[in-house]
């Protein structure tokens, strides 16, 4: 009989971080192709430009710095997906480039790359183009229109044919007391909405969250407790809060933030009840910023200041199994 | 003669590169990351912190053997306080957009931790003259810093020139370096690119110098400025 002699850990995964970013870049493709359906080609383009940029700034930070190629594992290429799908679908092409390229270099490999980013590198370069080019981050299009003829809507938005539209987010920032008319919840759950590229239809970031469970790529508890905790907010910020749970839930970028940017690895909480607080603090806190403050929507805000509480939330110990506290008389004994 | 002339010139040069003191001490950020949203507000509160110091340098290196030691904060802001007081009043009455705009900050010079520093640091052990020339080199070093910084952040985020706009690139414009985020952004890049170009040239120096003459390779850490580097952010 062999003995093999080595340290702990003695259990190993076949799950590499380059797998795992893998299925994400898979479930990603969901809301890219609905995405890609709702508004034309032009918003895969964003999407490739977002995501092929992402990986090109992690490779120029590598041979700049002249570090080890980091970006087979992928997570540049996640992060440039979810940044893409974070744009409206009139974005020029320039604003996910330079988005990419503040995410990656400065966001993430800045602090030391992977595992050592203190923020969401796509919700951060989220929020540092909505503060920069505000009226580019927010120039909704409405779906496009195919009983005009297949091709023509499909390249509208590269001839500036697409007829803008309010998102359900805005129209709900000055509702009070009655959900507005123009509110379809149909609508809202397949995507016939504005709104921007990734976050419009609810089904495929369903479907996509399926996919991750079925691989164990994610924690449920982090996506379901965001959502009872913005459901709870959402009854107590709103005059008749009932009527605007599933409007709050439905619009914005609420469901994809939930699945794709909450559960991120290494801006998330280790342990169960950390994650609770940090899922429930991002929840409560999308809604009051989407209720209260000056911005239309919430979710980035919401992430990326719960990321920060992430290295305290992660002191939250949980005691250890079969630990028995010792009586006071015994320690002093 | 030479020792004696470089005893005015060397606080002049270090208050610009070596002792900078918005980017090698990291002294009064306060204003630096408040005031820099465009490049003419940068320069003119440099200016009006120039001539603060200059004036309470020159007066504290005087007064130097009569402030007893047990007081000499409170009558360092006293000093600082009547100069800011005429700065404050002449902007009011000649540059009253300017003095709209910095507003609160320029009051805020009495408590601006760099005027505090080198009072501290150098004009209480220094002659009038050399302290003068220290109080000129740290303001400069001061402008220098708040106005490319103003460069910068007015480029980017207003896409504008000291106020004359730029056609085409002023649509582009990244607002959020005209924010407090952009400011901490900008400023801590430069923080970056300055210290290596001044660690690069200082290496090269060295390098020089220790190739010409081999005795003298302690004279840099004799020098008295080394023990500068204190006082940490306001």
């Amino acid at each position: 009989m062999k003995l093999q002699v080595s340290s702990s850990p003695h259990i190993g995964t076949k799950l590499t971080t380059q797998k795992i970013m893998g299925h994400v870049c898979i479930a990603l493709l969901f809301p890219t192709i609905a995405g890609t359906v709702m508004f034309g080609i032009y918003s895969f383009v964003v999407v490739l430009v977002a995501a092929a940029s992402a990986v090109l700034a992690e490779f120029l930070y590598n041979k700049i710095t002249r570090q080890p190629l980091t970006v087979n594992d992928l997570s540049a290429l996640v992060t440039g997906m979810i940044l893409g799908l974070n744009l409206p679908p009139t974005a020029p092409l320039f604003v996910p480039i330079v988005g990419s390229f503040f995410a990656i270099m400065i966001v993430k490999m800045l602090f030391g790359g992977i595992g050592r980013n203190f923020a969401n590198p796509a919700a951060t370069a989220r929020l540092f183009l909505v503060l920069s080019w505000t009226g580019f981050m927010t120039n909704y299009a409405a779906p496009v229109d195919y009983s005009q003829g297949f091709w023509k809507a499909f390249v509208s938005g590269f001839t500036k044919e697409y007829v803008t539209s309010a998102t359900p987010l805005t129209a709900l920032k000055g509702a009070s007391g009655a959900v507005p008319e123009s509110i379809n919840l149909l609508d809202m759950f397949l995507g016939r909405i504005g709104g921007s590229i990734g976050e419009v239809c609810a089904v495929a970031i369903i479907l996509g969250f399926i996919y991750l469970m079925i691989f164990k790529i994610i924690d449920w508890k982090l996506p379901v407790v965001y959502i009872a905790a913005s459901a709870v907010a959402a009854l107590v910020f709103y005059k008749n809060g009932w009527l605007f749970i599933l409007p709050t839930l439905l619009s914005g970028g609420l469901l994809f933030a939930a699945v794709y940017m909450l559960t991120d690895y290494s801006t998330s909480p280790n342990t169960t009840i950390g994650r609770i607080i940090f899922a429930a603090g991002a929840g409560f806190l999308t809604v009051l910023f989407r209720r209260y403050s000056g911005m239309v929507g919430g979710v980035s805000f919401a992430i990326v200041l719960m990321n920060l509480t992430v290295p305290l939330l992660d002191r939250i110990i949980p005691k250890p199994f079969g630990y028995v506290k010792p009586k006071k008389e015994a320690a002093r004994g | 003669m030479k020792d004696r002339f470089k005893g005015v010139i060397e606080p002049f040069s270090n208050g610009i590169v070596k002792n900078n003191p918005t980017f090698r001490l990291v002294l009064g950020t306060c204003p630096t990351l408040a005031i820099t949203t465009a490049a003419l507000n940068g320069l003119t509160m440099g200016l009006a912190t120039t001539f603060v110091l200059i004036c309470s340098n020159f007066l504290i290196s005087l007064l130097r053997n009569v402030i007893p030691d047990k007081v000499r904060i409170p009558a360092y802001v006293m000093i600082i306080a009547a100069f800011v007081t005429v700065v404050d009043m002449v902007m009011a009455k000649f540059l009253p957009d300017l003095h709209k705009t910095l507003g609160l900050y320029i009051p805020l010079i009495v408590v601006n931790c760099i005027i505090m520093a080198r009072a501290e640091a150098f004009s209480n052990q220094n002659a009038p003259l050399p302290s003068v020339m220290d109080g000129l080199g740290t303001g400069i070093g001061f402008t220098l810093a708040l106005t490319v910084m103003g460069i910068i952040r007015e480029f980017l985020g207003a896409g504008s020139f000291f106020g004359i706009e730029i056609p085409y690139l002023s649509n582009y414009a990244m607002t959020i370096f005209i924010m407090p985020a952009g400011a901490f952004f900008v400023y801590g890049f430069l923080i970056v690119l300055f210290n290596a170009a001044v660690d690069a040239i200082q290496k090269k120096i060295d390098a020089k110098s220790a190739g010409q003459k081999h005795h003298v390779l302690h004279a840099e850490s004799a020098e008295p400025e080394a023990a500068n580097n204190e006082g940490g952010a306001e």
